[in-house]
């Protein structure tokens, strides 16, 4: 890179001028960081600096590295988007954690020379990203599911003036909510059961001319990558229709819990116990008249029985709470009462559970006469004709409270995910075996290496953050919505459809132009392989969270840039290196660690090294800085884009250049996992954890190497760890590889 | 078993839910409890009652009338209202209670013994005979409530009060003999009976 032209720019604001020796700085720069350019401005971030720094740039210079403040803050003021730039974290990094007083001056100013010699390095190694070429786009979204959420999503992509595909695999457009007399009701007074609303989407559908609608059809595969999905869709006929969409809305749905695992309370043994559906067909079958048995007999006791199979803690049946049995049953229990009043209505509950506004309409039916009964059914027999409910009545503490004469029970059983395919091997063995009874057919097919559907995250539900993101999927461009998402009623579900939708129609721009999505969105650096260096050892086609690295027919990875995140783990996972990106590789790490000066043993300065993820350690550090919370002088901080893209040689290149020290700070991992890239954190742990090796064979303690997880509120704690690491560093010894 | 239970026992069969929903003041609200156990924990005299109001509430629902209407519990309730002060569900519990002690005194299945019922026994027919209440009648009439020799045992350790009180112009010692009444004793009779019959009227009761 010969014509390169780095320039660096020392700021004195924020009291940096009055902390640290700016002069000898910028000596640094020039010195050590060789940069051609050197500035020292008492307030770089104003109108003023800023305009020197785009002078600069008009007149020449390529690559800028700015001595500031945190990469975090005063991002519109350093806003350069034709140069490659790095930022040395002078006030958050260095004044606003160290005390002041002349004692400490030493360590301080050494602190801040090593980021100028930091930021210099790393500036020279990168190049700035100028987007995927290798786009495409589709501006088509595929509605997996004509449910209540595949038909609001339809509605809403053409709405937005999205073409849609909409596929559905029973004969007419509706799902469960197709099936229902009436549903819970959505508006005020929430007194009533409502219409479903259904017929009048169907007509919306129909009218549409954005929305194409297959029916009994199924996915037979999925091939491609956001912007330039090919659907083969499997029609009725037999024949494969192929469509070309830009983004995924999974609005599979869920299945009802079978009530025929639970014999103890009736179910599959008397044909007068029914599920919910059941009850759903009884009423349509009535159509506004009294509801009769199937035997065609008169309801005059009908008992509705919560939690049936749910909220289990046996491991036998769900141990969730679907969430919407309770509001279910209540509507149920008001198509007899509003009917006939004199209808007995019994609904046997252990916690009654109406979220939204269903405390009206739990009012509603109390007003109605619906009797509400805190208890555990323990057994459902036939008497006679009728039914013997034997419960645990909880509130007056009897074992054997009996209703001896019901003509009907209700069982409400939950939701369970049409999630398809569980690709997670591990996961298998711990679901119980009802459970994964349902997930034997892919909805996807998807042709990506890593399986043919979405990564499930607990029951079968699929992977979504679902506080800081919902909607997203471990796969990019495809949004699970409604219940195969996690349980929910109608309103739930149209608000899910609404929000994917948004979702799937950014995927589609985002794809058009390159651009990462979620959490990177707007990156346009993407991994660049040396195709010629790869080993084929398939380490990142297994590891990629997202699923964005096919393998090719002589099995070297195939990168499909759009699928990407841009968290870096493939980068990570490399043994020989030959994956990066162009403003962030193996080379503009490793050259800050070494850029580092190292103290001789006998200074008695030990050097330690943090890897932080940008997401939540490195905020923390940050925040830390703003309260004032000091720590050691000892450490320099490198930010990273996840664990996961730490390569082992950074490790390695650390220890043998004389760190004393690496600390690791990354994301929660495990089953309430908080890493923003899903698996990053976790794969960081297990590689690391074959690091102990490496250390005894170069003879260093196991302790030089450490991961610890930080949350982004770790504000007190992140400078407890590290005075505490470096004091037990203090303790270990200086390390026996310094020069 | 009084004629009147007799007959609410025909009238309602097992649904004891809706007799108390037609008898018992205040009782169209007992469907309305939603078991959280506010009042009961909210209640002073809580731990000394058989049965809470949340649980008197279940056993209605459950059809538990000779247990509900023989209990003590109602009839332990001192009016503090703390109960309906905090019932998410606004419910009148402190009047449900009353009204449930009411009707089971009239249906002649309160518990015999119970205090407070016979307290409000001779309060009641204290005060209907002249419109006023005598407070020295009833005093003494609780005194005597165990028999002679308790009365007299009660009335002598009360004496220097009696005596404070007569010298304090508290009390006067001829109401023992000559009562004062309101000025229309009579009207006040009338009024009394023509209450009860429009409350019978309403629920459904003929019987006196």
């Amino acid at each position: 890179m010969a014509d390169q032209k780095i320039a660096a720019y020392v700021c004195q604001g924020c009291g940096l001028g009055e902390r640290l020796d700016t002069k000898a700085l910028a000596q640094i720069a020039k010195t050590d960081g060789k940069a051609h350019l050197i500035r020292e401005h008492e307030f770089l971030c104003n109108a003023d600096g800023v305009a020197t720094i785009q002078k600069d740039i008009d007149e020449g210079v390529t690559h800028i590295a700015i001595a500031a403040c945190s990469r975090r803050s005063k991002t519109e003021a350093f806003y350069f988007p034709t140069v490659a730039m790095s930022r040395a974290n002078l006030r958050e990094g260095v004044i606003w954690v160290r005390p002041e007083g002349d004692e400490h001056q030493e360590t301080t100013q050494e602190m801040a020379q090593d980021y100028v010699r930091m930021a210099c390095a790393e500036a020279k190694k990168l190049v700035q990203p100028m987007g995927n070429t290798d786009v495409a786009c589709d501006a088509t979204v595929l509605v997996v599911g004509g449910g209540i959420t595949g038909m609001t999503a339809a509605l809403e992509a053409s709405k937005t003036g999205y073409k849609v595909i909409l596929v559905e695999k029973a004969a007419q457009l509706g799902g469960w909510a197709g099936k229902l007399w009436k549903r819970v009701p959505f508006k005020e007074p929430f007194a009533d059961p409502a219409d479903t609303g259904v017929e009048a989407m169907i007509t919306a559908i129909a009218a549409d001319g954005n929305i194409k609608v297959y029916l009994n059809a199924t996915i037979a595969k999925t091939d491609g990558a956001p912007g330039r999905f090919m659907i083969d869709i499997a029609t009725e006929s037999g024949s494969v229709a192929q469509e070309h969409v830009g983004s995924i809305v999974q609005a599979s749905g869920f299945t009802l819990y079978d009530m025929n695992k639970l014999p103890e309370l009736g179910g599959g043994k008397s044909p007068h116990v029914v599920d919910q559906a059941g009850l759903e067909a009884l009423a349509k079958a009535a159509n506004g008249g009294a509801i009769k048995r199937a035997d065609g007999s008169a309801v005059n006791t009908v008992v509705f029985v919560q939690c049936a199979g749910q909220r289990d803690d046996t491991g036998k049946h769900l141990s969730y709470c679907s969430g919407t049995c309770c509001n279910t049953s209540i509507k149920q229990a008001m198509y007899f009462k509003d009917q006939n009043p004199d209808v007995d209505t019994v609904v046997i509950f252990d916690d009654l559970r109406t979220p939204g506004n269903g405390e009206d309409f739990y009012r509603s039916a109390q007003k109605k006469g619906v009797t509400f009964t805190k208890g555990k059914v323990s057994s459902v027999e036939a008497n006679g004709s009728g039914l013997k409910v034997v419960f645990n009545d909880l509130i007056l503490g009897d074992q054997n409270a009996t209703i001896e004469n019901a003509d009907l029970v209700v069982l409400a059983t939950g939701q369970v995910p049409n999630s398809g395919v569980n690709i997670d091997p591990s996961k298998l063995e711990e679901e119980t075996e009802s459970v994964a009874e349902f997930k034997q057919i892919s909805i996807l097919n998807l042709s990506y290496r890593q399986g043919p559907d979405v990564p499930q995250l607990k029951q079968g539900f699929v992977d979504s953050h679902f506080i800081c993101f919902p909607y997203e999927s471990r796969r990019t461009g495809i949004y699970p919505a409604g219940p195969v998402r996690r349980p929910m009623d109608i309103a739930q579900a149209t608000e899910d459809a609404t929000g994917a939708t948004m979702k799937a129609i950014q995927a589609i721009e985002n794809a058009a132009v390159g651009r990462a999505a979620h959490p990177r969105s707007g990156d346009l650096s993407f991994p660049i392989v040396r195709i010629e260096g790869c080993t084929q050892c398939k380490r990142c086609t297994v590891e990629c969270p997202f699923g964005a690295i096919d393998e090719d027919e002589k099995r070297y990875p195939v990168f499909n840039e759009s699928r990407c995140r841009r968290c870096g783990t493939c980068m990570g996972a490399c043994p020989v290196r030959v994956i990066s990106f162009e403003n962030y590789s193996v080379d503009s790490v490793g050259s800050q660690i070494k850029a580092v000066d190292m103290p001789d043993e006998f200074q008695e300065k030990p050097r330690i090294l943090i890897l932080a993820c940008e997401n939540d350690a490195y905020p923390a550090l940050d925040m830390a800085g703003m309260n004032h919370n000091n720590y050691s002088a000892y450490v320099r901080i490198i930010p990273v884009r996840c664990l996961g893209s730490v390569n082992l040689i950074w490790v390695t290149d650390a220890l043998n250049s004389g760190y004393d020290g690496v600390m690791m700070m990354g994301c929660k991992h495990g089953d309430n996992y908080q890493c923003h890239f899903v698996k990053g954190s976790e794969i960081a742990s297990q590689r690391l954890s074959k690091v102990d090796e490496t250390l005894k064979s170069l003879n260093l303690e196991p302790e030089r190497v450490q991961n610890f997880e930080v949350a982004i509120t770790d504000i007190e704690r992140v400078p407890q760890l590290i005075n505490d690491y470096a004091a037990k560093i203090q303790e270990i010894g200086m390390s026996p590889f310094k020069f | 078993m009084s004629d009147l239970n007799t007959q609410a026992v025909a009238k309602y069969r097992n649904n004891f839910l809706k007799e108390v929903e037609a008898c018992v003041e205040e009782g169209d609200w007992v469907k309305m409890c939603m078991q959280c156990g506010v009042c009961s924990g909210s209640c002073p005299f809580g731990p000394h009652w058989d049965h809470p109001p949340q649980e008197l509430f279940m056993m209605i629902r459950a059809g538990k009338r000779e247990e509900v209407l023989t209990s003590s519990s109602m009839w332990m309730c001192t009016s503090c209202y703390n109960c309906i002060v905090r019932c998410p569900r606004e419910i009148p519990i402190t009047h449900i209670m009353h009204g449930l002690a009411n009707y089971a005194h009239r249906l002649g299945l309160a518990p015999k013994n119970q205090p407070t019922r016979h307290f409000s026994g001779l309060f009641w027919n204290n005060i209907i005979k002249t419109g006023r209440v005598n407070e020295l009648k009833l005093s003494l009439g609780l005194y005597f409530r165990d028999g002679l020799v308790s009365g007299i045992k009660v009335g002598m350790a009360m004496a220097s009060v009696g005596i404070g009180m007569v010298l304090a112009k508290r009390l006067n010692p001829i109401e023992l003999i000559k009562p004062h009444g309101c000025k229309d004793t009579k009207g006040i009779h009338a009024m009394l009976k023509k209450a009860r019959e429009i409350e019978d009227r309403r629920k459904g009761l003929t019987a006196a």
